[in-house]
């Protein structure tokens, strides 16, 4: 479904990328883990078209992506669910919610698919008319990925969705994650630090270290792989 | 720690006081004056003492006062918060009776030319302020130059007016496509800029347009100005005290007696309707697509790019829709002075417009309202003070900085609150 060949990115002289190769499937999910300033952060902005990718391939569905704006990627059916959440603080819970939906027809489905994201994120609908600024920071992470959802995607990108977030609230995020990914058929890619939900949770991962590619496998198999258990996993999996 | 407070505090007006000596002791306090011939230097220190008493002073108050209160709440003061409450819950029955004022004005018993002119100014100023109100208080992006969109709507009006002898009603629209394809040139370069930048490069557009029009000459008659600029018709009828051998004119069609304040009336209800146009305009737009986008764009612009919002046409979208309603009110202002030069059309202009939106609280309509009653109005209570009048229009925006950092009506609460420092020991 996305093949990733060969991305380089560069922000001004510093080379984040160099040379990553990806591959995700229909239906899959698939994780990347890393740690701080490997580039994972970059490579989802270079999937969604916000930094552009300066050598190699983005295919989505065999269709080439690397030169497009972002509000046409997403229209292709890439939603991004950025870092640190990025809602829109002051305004409303709804109109964050419209503002996701605008690239899908323009909103004309809000109020069906504005249902699907209460199923999946009740607490959002209690919040409805507040701005979004006076949520907590897991209701903003959910409402930042009900409003990714809004827009109908195929395929979407998260990127470290347990970032400042109660421990209880991951779970819950992680379960509406699956959720997305089993009942909506939305294919997941997944950027974590939390290496070990995120490896538990995923069918494969990659490993991101300086901007390669070092390491890929099937969750199970990166879980139990000694390098990651002592990079990643003690310190940064201890629950 | 209170104690420790009124140190620091003394401590700090005293330090304000320092300041104000060194600016104003030789702004003020040395005045050349020419004596038999020779310049000499007459120094006036008493009046700088009293200044400088007074900044001290004032500073003291401040500190003790209004940045010494209740933390939990920032520096939002317990009255200005009632206000704001007391608006929130009345807003819309405080908007309609405002209206209906606006409305009866022209026939209250103590309304005179002299009121009429400033209520038409005033509102002049509102409906620029609402329409910069689009591009600062809902797209987010500064704009220093709003004047030049102003400038190129009076222009525009008054060139196809006097060439082609157009009526105002097919000219007004004219010019306020004239202002959005301005609004457009001058997004085009700025869509990478933000903040700081952005101001800077409006800041120079606004410039550059009026030096345009002071130099180009055979378009524009340079500092000469434009003359003869037609008034405005109501629907086809004139005002006029003596028409033309079977010319219909206002008062003939009325049957009413000639009256200059016939005019002056009409032109009241022009501003007030493109006024009120604009705002209902602002409002609605509020609730589509676009206007979410534009403050959209203003909370975060790559959060906005993710989710498939377009900044580009959302950007120049903001700056066109501003601009035709800068060229609206620019229109109107050259109907109403039937003169108009690039004199008008200064920096302060600008500024004024940028106060106004800022001090009424970004993104707050009813805030404009007020921010330029109280503006304007002092600035027209001061007429006969002539030279006290820009003192007293610094001396007001430093009040509404120190009692409402956030606008009169500030929508936008506070994402940092200042805590109180801890001491310690």
């Amino acid at each position: 479904m996305l093949l990733i060949s060969k991305v380089e990115t560069f922000y001004g002289n510093i080379q984040a990328l160099r040379g990553v190769d990806v591959k995700v499937n229909s239906g899959e999910i698939v994780t990347l883990i890393g740690s701080n300033g490997a580039g994972k952060s970059t490579l989802l902005m270079t999937i969604s078209g916000v930094n552009k990718a300066s050598t190699g391939e983005i295919l989505f569905d065999d269709q080439h992506i690397e030169n497009l704006p972002p509000h046409e990627i997403v229209n292709l059916g890439i939603s991004q669910v950025p870092e640190g959440r990025r809602i829109f603080s002051r305004l409303s819970v709804e109109d964050n919610l419209r503002l996701g939906a605008s690239a899908y027809e323009k909103g004309k489905n809000f109020d069906t698919d504005v249902k699907d994201v209460y199923d999946l994120f009740p607490v959002l609908k209690d919040r409805l008319n507040q701005r979004g600024g006076t949520l907590s920071g897991g209701e903003q992470q959910m409402l930042a990925i009900g409003r990714a959802m809004m827009a109908r995607p195929k395929m979407l990108l998260l990127d470290e969705p347990s970032l400042g977030i109660a421990p209880k609230l991951v779970n819950q995020i992680f379960i509406a994650i699956k959720n997305i990914n089993k009942q909506k058929k939305v294919t997941i890619f997944l950027v974590e630090q939390n290496a070990k939900k995120a490896l538990e949770l995923a069918d494969r991962g990659y490993v991101l270290v300086n901007g390669n590619v070092t390491l890929e496998g099937t969750g199970q198999d990166l879980l139990k792989n000694k390098d990651i258990q002592a990079a990643y996993l003690e310190g940064g999996g201890k629950k | 720690m209170k104690k420790n407070f009124l140190y620091s505090s003394i401590k700090d007006s005293l330090f304000t006081g320092l300041i104000a000596l060194a600016l104003f002791g030789p702004i003020v306090g040395l005045r050349t004056v020419a004596k038999n011939e020779v310049l000499v230097v007459s120094p006036k220190w008493f009046i700088v003492l009293v200044i400088v008493i007074v900044c001290a002073l004032g500073r003291f108050l401040t500190n003790l006062y209004i940045y010494n209160r209740d933390q939990k709440y920032g520096i939002q003061s317990t009255i200005g918060k009632s206000i704001t409450n007391f608006l929130d819950t009345k807003g819309t029955q405080i908007a309609l009776s405002a209206i209906i004022f606006s409305v009866i004005f022209p026939f209250l018993p103590f309304t005179d030319r002299y009121l009429m002119d400033i209520a038409i100014m005033m509102l002049t100023y509102i409906m620029l302020g609402w329409g910069l109100n689009i591009v600062i208080g809902l797209a987010g992006l500064l704009d220093l130059g709003y004047v030049a969109f102003y400038a190129v709507g009076a222009y525009s009006y008054a060139l196809f007016a006097i060439h082609f002898g157009w009526s105002f009603w097919i000219c007004l629209p004219i010019a306020g496509i004239f202002a959005a394809m301005f609004g457009v040139l001058l997004g085009f370069p700025v869509l990478r800029l933000r903040g700081d930048y952005l101001a800077i490069v409006t800041l120079a557009f606004g410039e550059m347009i009026r030096i345009l029009l002071l130099n180009w000459y055979q378009l524009t008659k340079g500092p000469d100005g434009l003359t003869g600029i037609p008034r405005p018709s109501f629907f086809g009828l004139p005002f006029k005290s003596f028409p033309e051998e079977g010319e219909q004119t206002f008062h003939t069609f009325f049957g009413l007696e000639y009256s200059p304040m016939q005019r002056i009336i009409f032109l009241y209800y022009l501003i007030l309707v493109l006024a009120l146009i604009t705002n209902l305009f602002t409002i609605k737009i509020r609730k589509l697509p676009i206007g979410r986008a534009w403050e959209a764009l203003r909370e975060d612009e790559i959060a906005c790019k993710s989710l498939g919002v377009n900044p580009r046409n959302t950007k120049l979208t903001a700056f066109a829709i501003g601009a035709m309603f800068g060229g609206f009110a620019g229109s109107f202002f050259a109907t109403r002075q039937a003169f108009i030069s690039p004199e008008s059309f200064t920096f302060i202009e600008s500024a004024i417009i940028v106060a106004i939106v800022v001090l009424g609280g970004m993104g707050s309509q009813t805030g404009v309202v007020l921010a330029t009653v109280f503006l304007i109005g002092l600035i027209e209570v001061f007429r006969d003070f002539e030279s006290y009048r820009m003192i007293a229009f610094g001396g007001a925006m430093v009040l509404i900085m120190i009692f409402r950092p956030r606008g009169i009506l500030a929508t936008r609460k506070p994402t940092i609150i200042l805590h109180k420092k801890e001491v310690t020991k």
